[in-house]
Parts: C-alpha cells; structure tokens; sequence
C-alpha cells in the first residue's frame, strides 16, 4: 500500500447531465417526503414534486439539443439519439404519470393496493382500503424508474449500461405488484418479472465479462476499436455478444425471450403495464441500438443472421399467438412482442436512416400505447377492470367517442396510412430495405398484415357487435386520464398527417457520439 | 467456423458438470435423514405448509436484512477510499459525502416508517 500520485478526476458536465439529475434527485427527496410528511398531504407532494422533475429536465433536454459529447469521460453519450429517446421517456412518464394519478374510475382510490404489504383478502387489507389509505411509495419508485431509462439510453460503457438496467427494472418490478384489485395475479407477475429479469441480468454481467475479457475495456468506443483491430474472429467477443444480446432481447421480449411479457402485462397495474410497453420499450431499445451500432457495428455480418432469427420468430409469433387472445392486456402484450421484431430490423440494419427511423417509430409506438391501456382502465366491472373483450362488445354503439379513440390506436399500430404508427413502420422498413434487407421487410411487411387482422378484430367486437347484457359498463375518469387519452390521440393523428417536423428532428439526430 | 468450437465445447463442459454433480451427489451423498433435512431450509421460515389464510411470519428478517445491506454496501467503499485517501483528494472527499448522503436516505426512511422498533 505505497502512496500513489494524485489522481485525475473527470470533469463532470452538470448541465449536459442535468436531466438525469433532477429526476434521481427528485427521486431521492420523495424518498425523504415518504419518511417525513405527515400521511395526508403525501400524495400531493409527490405529485407536485413528480411532474415538477419530469417538466425541468425535458426543459434541459430541449436547451441540451445538438449536444454532441461524451461526459464523465467517455461513460455516458449525450448525442442526438439520447436526447430524442430521453426526450421520449420523458413524455411518456408524464402521460403515465397522469394516469397513476386517476382516483376516479375505481371507487376505493389509484389503480394500486392500499398497503401493498397487506395479506390479500385479509382483514388487514379490507381495514386499509376503508381507511382510504394510499401507497405513495409509487411515486419515488415510478422516478427512480425514469431516470434508470434516461441513464440506460445514454450509456456508453458496459458498466454503465448494467447500472441504468437495474435502476431501471428494480421499481419496475416492485410496481407490478402492486395492483389494488386481483392482487394474486399482480404479485404472481411481479415475481414472474423478478425472476426472470434477475436472470437475463446475469447474462448480460456474464456478457459484459466476456467482452471485458475480449478488449480490455469496457467502454463502447474501445470495444469498437477491438473489433476492427482484430486478426481473426475471437471466441470471447462471440460468446460476450450473445450473452449481452440475450439480456437485451429478454428486455425488449424479443422471441425466445418473450414468454413472461402476456402473464406480467396482465397482472400488473394498468398504469404500470402501460409504462413497461411504452418507457422500457424505448429505453430498452436506445440502448440496444447504441450497444450494436456503436460497440459492435463493425462486427454486423457476424451477428445478423442471428438477428434474422430472432427478428422473424418475433414478429410472427407476437402477430399469429396474439390472433388468438380472448385478454386484452395479453393482445397488447403480444402486440408490442411484434413492434418488438419490426424494431429490430432497425437494429441490425446499422444505417444512421435505419435509426432515425426507429427512433421515430419508438415515439410513435409509446405514446399511442400509454393511450390504449389509458383506455383499457375505464371498461370496468365491480371487481376492477374487465379485460376480457367479451366486455368491449358494442362499445362502439354506446360510448362511440372511446371506441374511436381505442380504434386510432390499434390502427396506428397496425400501420394504417393518416396514423403515425404508418409513417413509423413505412420509414422503418423504407430504410430497412435501403440497407439490403429487402426480403426480411417481405416477411414483416407479412406479420403486420396479420397483427393488423387482430388489431381489427377488436375494432369489428366493438362496433359491430351487440352488446352482452346491458353493455360494457364504462367508468368516468378525471381529466388526468382524459388528458392523457386525448394528448396521445392528437399526437398520433398529427404524427400521420404532418410528420415532417418531427422526422427532420430525428433525422438530424441520426449519429451516435463515440 | 473455428472460433464456434471454443463456444461449443464450454456450452458441453458446462451441460456435462451440471449432469455429473447432479448424478454424482445422488450416489456418494449420504443419506442420513432426519425432520431437519427434509425442510425446505434448515433455517428461517417454513414455506410450506401454510396455515390457512396464509399466517403470519415475522418481517423483521427483512428489515434486518435490508439495514445489513446498506451499511454493507457502505463499508465496502468506505474502506478502499480510506486507504488511498490522500491520493483521492477533495474530489475523492466529496463524492464519498454525496455517496454517504444517498445511502442515508433509504436508512432514515427505515427510521421513520418504524424499522428500527422491536416492539
């Protein structure tokens, strides 16, 4: 233990890292406002606080843009994808924000249990819910999530990446179970996720390793320069790429890896399920897109085909088992397992078009997401909400207004032209197909016309169908989940019929720092 | 294709280790049973049978254990600090009180919310 030299310490570029701040930071204070506000005024705190955080760093992301750096030497990017794809989380945590705020469509409270420690039918339990007491805890842990993604996306050394993964799925996990109503299927979907996703995190440490082993460094830009320098194909960079690549698909549920996405969705707390398929899909996805192009886009000829693969498995699985489903959280599941596979195509495509491309899909796909499921939390019955579609029989003769809604949505996934989700999907398999996969957008464009069958499938259940009894009944929100419903609506109607401007953002965001 | 080999023949080490530990301790274990040896664990809470309705267990294991891994996780970076602490400097200094700070968040959360009470 000989007394060393100082040591040089990296500049820490506040500003540049801002965004990431406010939300952690805010995060830790709701932690502090848990422990000492009186339990009455805790809500309205957290929520002021909350949507206070989300608002100032999307004003920073906004003054950041055309930042073209890496920060804390060279672990983190702050480039045009991150900010877009921050810029994304962050919109969507706002509308799912307000959608965890909704009181009103369940007459015991929030979508989420009173006391979530409480046995499930147990006296205990009844006593809480009476007393009206509220989990506030949500809030803090939805943050913490936040900037985990934020974190995720803007990573650029493996380290880092891991550590925005886990701050990241660790409140995920304990979100999902937390559900007010069917509290057994909650918490089975919160350890279904747990596990699993604590598994999937060991591959990607294990990938992590490998590659460490294989270039010496951990950082995207050595990784890179490894790969190039390379005589002969190295069995520590194949064994790292996959292992990380096997954590990543199983974050993104990227067929084989898909398996827990139905049974978590469903059970989670519709709020939550709406920000798992929306939040983590983007985040999963920039730093997956990061991770291929920057670290191993010189290496694609050798991981493509494997690509192909899982590509085309997802696609068609997610299109032809979600035919097949009676739930329609488990459709939407299936539905973003396909959004999943056509992502992928920009992925392995390693053209600045083809992730421009999917970064506008990936804005497209999760604000009209947070607005289906805003949807799916108002067709109630007295023990919650209704999932199956039996209960949105005739929904659109007596609510037609929210039929519609539901409808621009499932068009905008299926990719119907004058929808964003058209715009999106046309880009993406354009730039797809521009970098040489001309069959594989063959067999996409294949898939979508099949999930686009069971998108409408709903559609025809709901307006040309009678009602069973005396109809879906359908709870009056507030104007939070209103909000939420009409902004996602507006956004993907404009995002179809004029989505010049945002595409020129994205195109000019189309470079990864390195 | 050369490079796959290494690959495949760790994937068959691997698969052939679990078969021959799995296969290997049903044999040359000993079997010497006893009400202890066929718990689930031989400590801490029985998981099964439940009484009805689920019962009650203890929470505090919890609480103990999440307070172990705070402080833990805090002397696992306190010590390397403090042993190159002339070298780390201020800067050094002000990270490990931004870390320190951090970390007493979640323990003055336990605080609070009753933790440290045993009843």
């Amino acid at each position: 233990m000989t007394p060393s030299a100082p040591v040089a310490f990296p500049d820490i570029q506040w500003l540049q890292l801002a965004p990431i701040i406010v939300v952690l930071g805010a995060a830790a204070i709701e932690v502090l406002v848990e422990a000492f506000a009186p339990r009455t005024s805790r809500r309205s705190i957290q929520i002021g606080l909350t949507f206070a955080a989300l608002i100032v760093a999307f004003a920073i992301i906004v003054i950041n843009a055309g930042t073209f750096q890496l920060v804390v030497a060279g672990s983190a990017a702050v480039d045009g994808p991150a900010l877009f794809l921050q810029g994304a989380v962050v919109l969507t945590a706002l509308l799912v924000a307000l959608l965890m705020m909704e009181r009103k469509v369940d007459p015991s409270g929030d979508a989420f249990a009173a006391r979530a420690s409480a046995m499930p039918g147990s006296e205990d339990e009844r006593q809480f819910t009476a007393r009206g007491y509220l989990q506030t805890e949500i809030w803090p842990l939805f943050l913490f999530c936040t900037g985990g993604m934020m974190l995720f996306l803007s990573a650029n050394d493996l380290l880092l990446m891991f550590i925005g993964l886990e701050i990241m799925s660790l409140p995920l996990y304990l979100l999902a179970g937390m559900a007010r109503r069917r509290r057994l299927l909650s918490q089975e979907a919160a350890m279904k996720y747990f596990l699993l996703g604590a598994f999937s995190s060991a591959f990607f440490l294990y990938g992590a390793a490998l590659i460490y082993g294989f270039a010496g460094t951990v950082s995207f830009g050595g990784i890179a320069d490894a790969v190039v320098g390379q005589s002969q194909m190295s069995g520590l960079l194949l064994g790292g790429i996959v292992l990380l690549c096997v954590g990543m698909f199983f974050k993104v549920a990227a067929v084989p890896f898909h398996e827990w996405a139905p049974d978590v969705y469903q059970g989670s707390p519709t709020p939550v399920t709406a920000y798992m398929a929306a939040g983590v899909k983007v985040a999963a996805f920039g730093a997956f897109l990061r991770l291929m192009y920057v670290a191993f886009g010189g290496e694609a000829w050798e991981w493509r085909p494997a690509f192909w693969v899982v590509a085309i498995l997802t696609f068609f699985v997610g299109a032809m088992i979600g035919l097949a489903q009676s739930d329609i959280k488990r459709m939407l599941a299936y539905s973003s397992i396909a959004h999943a596979g056509f992502l992928l195509l920009g992925v392995m495509a390693v053209t600045p078009d083809s992730l421009s491309a999917s970064m506008f899909y990936l804005l497209t796909y999760a604000i009209a997401t947070v607005g289906a499921f805003g949807i799916v939390m108002l067709i109630r019955d007295d023990s919650g909400e209704t999932t199956s579609l039996d209960a949105w029989r005739g929904l659109g003769r007596t609510h037609p207004l929210l039929a519609t809604a539901f409808t621009i949505f499932l068009l905008s996934f299926a990719g119907i032209p004058l929808t964003a989700g058209f715009i999106g999907k046309f880009t993406l398999f354009a730039s797809s197909a521009a970098a040489g996969e001309g069959w594989l957008v063959l067999l996409a464009v294949i898939a979508s016309a099949i999930a686009a069958f069971f998108y409408l499938r709903v559609v025809v259940i709901m307006f040309f169908s009678d009602p069973v009894g005396s109809g879906p009944s359908v709870a009056t929100p507030s104007w939070a989940t209103q909000t939420t419903i009409v902004v996602a609506l507006i956004v993907t109607v404009v995002l179809g019929l004029f989505p010049q401007a945002v595409l020129n953002i994205a195109d000019h965001a189309d470079v990864f720092v390195r | 294709m050369n490079v796959y080999i290494p690959i495949l023949t760790l994937a068959g080490l691997a698969a052939l280790f679990a078969c021959f530990s799995v296969t290997m301790a049903t044999f040359t274990g000993p079997k010497r049973y006893n009400r202890a040896k066929y718990d689930a664990y031989e400590c801490g809470i029985e998981p099964t049978p439940q009484p009805v309705g689920g019962g009650k267990f203890p929470v505090k294991y919890y609480l103990t254990a999440m307070m172990f891994i705070i402080f833990d996780i805090e002397i696992v970076f306190l010590y390397p600090w403090a042993v190159y602490f002339d070298s780390l400097g201020l800067f050094g200094f002000l990270a490990m009180l931004l870390f320190l700070v951090n970390l007493t968040i979640p323990y003055v959360y336990e605080w609070r919310r009753g933790g440290l009470d045993w009843d």
